[in-house]
């Protein structure tokens, strides 16, 4: 159980960093969303799952019900964080950003 | 009480089929009493976990508050007055919960490739895709708005009252992708119910935006 949640976590850490350096990879406004708004959930889904599992390992009730309370922000975190991607891209859309588009790159 | 004309669509306030006690205009007595049992039960359910307490005291304080907020702001948490059928919705929700989990993780890994990918830019292609979509029910609009920004390589950017999604997608694959696969499962935790999949669940109380 302990070495699952370890895996758990180590995970979680590679998706938080990977959209880390998305964020500065990636070409413009649009696209840098995707990394920053997705592989950080999913970073925060594996990383509050290893540390529900966890505080699982010696089962009595109050440890069930923190469990539940970790699993209650992961629910939470998945309907906010995909509604304020959303928002932050339409507001955007709305002010008119230009899109980076793939033969702008090749008239560098 | 609630389902006995499944034909009607437009739920105007002055229709008296489907609520209690319609004399007043606008009075709280409009919302039916499974809307209030329902809230009291979901406020009830959260004080116990969010509390760990089961003594009497905390138990009676909960019963308390639950019973304020279902007096007062039962129609906020459901406002549509059909909410026998909800629970039916809630368990395909429920059916339909892993598969996204499934898609997003295998989605969010084709991400990483791409972040930690030293030629990212020859790989990526962002486009603004726009597709009609056969949704009508304002919740499934929601949750198909969500699992499409919750899948990488998709953010959703704008969703008509008509069912038109705007998605900035941010390569081919990502925009092949959609409806496809997505759409067919979230109708199918609507489409129990015939009077469900056309609009008439959380659209009841406002008659003018019904028909789409």
């Amino acid at each position: 159980m302990i070495i699952l949640s370890l895996i758990l976590l180590i995970s979680g850490l590679i998706f938080f960093t990977g959209g880390s350096v998305g964020i500065l990879r990636f070409p413009d406004f649009y696209s840098r969303l995707h990394p920053a708004g997705k592989l950080d959930t999913m970073g925060l889904f594996m990383t509050l799952s290893g540390m529900a599992l966890y505080v699982l390992t010696d089962f009595s009730l109050g440890a069930l019900l923190t469990a539940l309370k970790i699993m209650l922000i992961v629910v939470f975190i998945f309907i906010t964080s995909p509604t304020a991607t959303h928002s932050i891209a339409d507001a955007g859309m709305r002010a008119g950003l230009p899109h980076w588009t793939k033969d702008q790159r090749e008239s560098e | 009480m609630g389902l006995t004309n499944p034909e009607k669509r437009s739920l105007s306030p002055e229709d008296p089929s489907d609520t209690k006690g319609t004399k007043e205009y606008g009075r709280s007595s409009r919302t039916p009493l499974s809307t209030r049992a329902l809230t009291f039960l979901v406020c009830m359910i959260t004080w116990v976990i969010l509390s760990g307490r089961f003594d009497l005291f905390h138990l009676i304080l909960g019963v308390i508050a639950s019973l304020i907020v279902a007096a007062i702001s039962a129609d906020i948490l459901f406002p549509s007055p059909r909410v026998e059928a909800l629970p039916r919705v809630w368990v395909g929700f429920l059916k339909y919960l892993p598969w996204l989990l499934y898609e997003v993780f295998l989605a969010n890994l084709h991400v990483l490739y791409l972040t930690f990918h030293p030629r990212m830019k020859e790989l990526i292609d962002p486009q603004v895709i726009t597709f009609q979509s056969k949704l009508k029910d304002d919740m499934a609009l929601l949750i198909f708005a969500n699992s499409i920004t919750l899948t990488p390589g998709t953010i959703t950017l704008y969703v008509s009252v008509l069912s038109k999604y705007t998605v900035h997608a941010i390569d081919k694959k990502s925009a092949a992708a959609l409806p496809g696969d997505m759409e067919k499962r979230v109708e199918a935790i609507f489409n129990d119910r015939p009077d469900l999949s056309s609009g008439g669940y959380v659209r009841g109380y406002r008659p003018g935006l019904c028909h789409a």
